[in-house]
């Protein structure tokens, strides 16, 4: 018998787990009258910031932001500070040297100051960690309260990889002494438009 | 050895004892203040609870549905019946793909496993890529704690670590600096690592993908540069539907760090661009819980580690002190479970206070079951010898009220007069690190009686 079959058959033949329902859950969770300020304070906390602006001042913001980025990736409509399209590399090694990302989010999570990263288009997921420094683009109308309605807008019916990013990577592995910075980019920002 | 025994050696550094007690509480404390945040919470638990254990009593349909799903994606699935069978699989794969160097981020599962000592054998060279993993990798130890594997140490070793390994400053203990120094050299070893092994937080039946949560970001670096990634998960991280995920990210990282979630919350559902995934799916002794009525609920862990941070035990005597690769009220319960006779003592490691069910996001009855487990560990003959000895003595005057009293008598004369040589004797080992209680003139009995007689004297 292979272990596959020896493993469901010793559950099938031994499970004495009384059957409880699936719980469903409808119209659940907290929300917030600003979403976008609540979205704004978590993730303060968290390390990361969130700026409203607008799609016409969007360059000249990211270039306030990194004065000093040198290679620079981008996948978002209207930016054109991107020298490096990471969709041209064979190999995700090639994106080493990435300063800055500049990415599209899906929607962002007012209670946990989450964006949802999914880019079907963007070839290589290293993208988000690999680069120094992270830029994620939402569209200030894309933001849901809290997690089950962020789960409602989420499918992967292809092949896929997405990801709920909340600020920039991090670790307090060392006396619990939080420390931005750690494997992922050293900073972050959400920014609105 | 046992707990006390560890535990003692522990507690012999007060100091640090405190230190150690104090870190874990502060994690506790923002624990209660993030799910404070949340006034559905409770129905949280409730539902994280329900979904689990229904899960769990179909668990061979969500697992099919699972693999099912999985290749749909392009996704192999193997299955191990043990520990070895696990490290065989993952080796095989490994030498499949001529891989030599494995960059691996945190998985309880492996470390139960032992896997990393397993390729090293075979010439693979395994580089733990959590910050606190990665320090004590090079120290030579296991994690203390499943969250915060590093949580006994303090800056000032891991600087000297680091120093010893990593050319680092030895006198420079800042953790801005150290944790930049290990991004530094982690870095280079993501870029020439030739397969990433990643753990499983939750793994979805309906979509066939699986989830993994850090803060770091050290898993999907791992799994997104090499064109192999192997995730590696024990068969109760299963779970039904996609929505469902939305019940445990809103408890994991609240209950575990205080945080409204983790930094990454990735969803895995195929390789990266011409690459391989792989899923290993573990039982090690993990169905037999399904059979055990008392102890089926300790399959609904999902591993936060909120019940070490506020056990009273865990927090003085430290990580180390438990036989079982997870420490703390769950481990104590999986390790005894598990194997009675190696983690006989650990049940014994509690103090009932019942904290830990509190805490649980998932709403498992953790004392219960360490309460349970002392009884069936006594029944089958695992219990300390002294311990045991001791217990019957107890249970036998207690069955004997003359003699129970005559006993109290005695003692309520004699004790108060002994010296404390004599009465902190070897052999009390309750009085090694107490103070025997002052001794009544009556005991209670006797005091009730009086008033009774005086009650109706009055009458």
């Amino acid at each position: 018998m292979s272990s596959r079959e020896l493993i469901l058959n010793t559950i099938r033949k031994s499970n004495n787990v009384e059957k409880v329902p699936l719980p469903h859950i409808e119209e659940f969770g907290i929300t917030f009258e600003n979403k976008t300020q609540k979205f704004q304070e978590v993730i303060q906390t968290v390390g990361g910031e969130a700026i409203l602006s607008n799609k016409e001042h969007l360059d000249e913001l990211i270039q306030k932001l990194y004065p000093n980025a040198k290679l620079i990736s981008s996948n978002v409509d209207g930016v054109t500070l991107a020298n490096f399209d990471s969709n041209d590399a064979q190999n995700p090694h090639e994106l080493e040297k990435l300063d800055l990302a500049i990415v599209k989010g899906e929607f962002a999570v007012a209670e946990n100051g989450a964006v949802w990263i999914k880019n079907t288009d963007n070839r290589h997921r290293v993208l988000y960690f690999i680069a120094e420094n992270i830029v994620i683009i939402v569209n200030k109308n894309d933001i849901v309260n809290n997690m089950h309605e962020a789960y409602d807008k989420i499918s992967f019916e292809n092949t896929g990889y997405g990801t709920f990013v909340s600020g920039p990577s991090k670790t307090a592995d060392i006396e619990q002494s939080l420390v931005i910075g750690a494997h992922g980019p050293k900073s972050g920002y959400v920014i609105f438009i | 050895m046992n707990h006390a025994l560890k535990a003692k050696e522990f507690v012999a550094n007060d100091e640090r004892m405190h230190w150690h007690d104090k870190a874990l509480w502060f994690v506790r404390e923002k624990r209660d203040l993030a799910s404070k945040g949340i006034p559905e919470w409770e129905q949280l638990r409730e539902y994280a609870s329900n979904i689990k254990s229904h899960t769990m009593s179909q668990l061979d349909y969500y697992l099919e549905e699972f693999e099912k799903n999985a290749n749909k994606k392009g996704i192999k699935v193997h299955w191990a019946k043990d520990a070895i069978e696990h490290n065989a699989i993952v080796y095989s794969i490994l030498k499949e793909n001529k891989v030599k160097k494995v960059v691996k981020s945190k998985s309880m599962l492996t470390e139960e496993c032992h896997l990393n000592p397993y390729l090293e054998q075979r010439d693979i060279e395994v580089i733990d890529t959590d910050l606190g993993e990665r320090i004590i990798q090079l120290r030579n130890e296991p994690p203390s704690h499943i969250v915060l594997p590093a949580i006994h140490l303090k800056k000032e070793d891991v600087a000297q670590t680091f120093h010893e390994h990593l050319n680092t400053d030895a006198s420079n203990s800042d953790p801005e600096y150290l944790t930049h120094s290990a991004r530094d050299h982690l870095r280079k070893e993501f870029l020439e690592a030739d397969a990433g092994i990643t753990g499983v937080n939750f793994a979805i039946s309906e979509t066939g993908g699986v989830v993994v949560c850090t803060n770091e970001g050290n898993a999907d670096m791992g799994s997104s540069l090499p064109k192999l990634h192997i995730a590696c998960m024990g068969l109760e991280k299963v779970i039904p539907r996609l929505e469902d995920l939305a019940v445990f990210t809103r408890l994991l990282a609240r209950s575990a760090t205080g945080q409204p979630i983790t930094s990454y919350t990735s969803h895995f559902h195929g390789p990266i661009e011409g690459g391989e995934m792989h899923i290993v799916i573990v039982d090690n002794k993990r169905t037999q819980f399904l059979e055990s009525e008392k102890h089926q609920q300790a399959l609904n862990c999902i591993r936060c580690g909120a019940c070490m941070n506020t056990c009273p035990v865990y927090r003085r005597s430290g990580g180390h002190s438990y036989s079982y690769v997870i420490p703390g009220p769950i481990g104590s319960i999986l390790g005894s479970f598990k194997d009675k006779e190696q983690n006989s003592s650990l049940p014994f490691a509690c103090t009932l206070c019942g904290s830990c069910s509190n805490v649980c996001p998932s709403n498992i009855d953790l004392d219960k079951q360490l309460y349970n487990q002392r009884q069936e560990i006594t029944k089958e003959g695992y219990l300390d010898k002294k311990k045991r000895i001791s217990m019957k003595a107890t249970a036998w005057l207690m069955e004997h009220p003359t003699l129970l009293n005559l006993a109290g008598k005695a003692a309520r004369k004699i004790v108060p007069i002994l010296p404390d040589s004599i009465l902190y004797n070897k052999s009390n080992v309750w009085g090694e690190h107490r103070q025997m209680p002052k001794m009544p003139k009556n005991s209670f009995k006797e005091l009730y009686q009086k008033e009774q007689e005086k009650k109706q004297g009055s009458k």
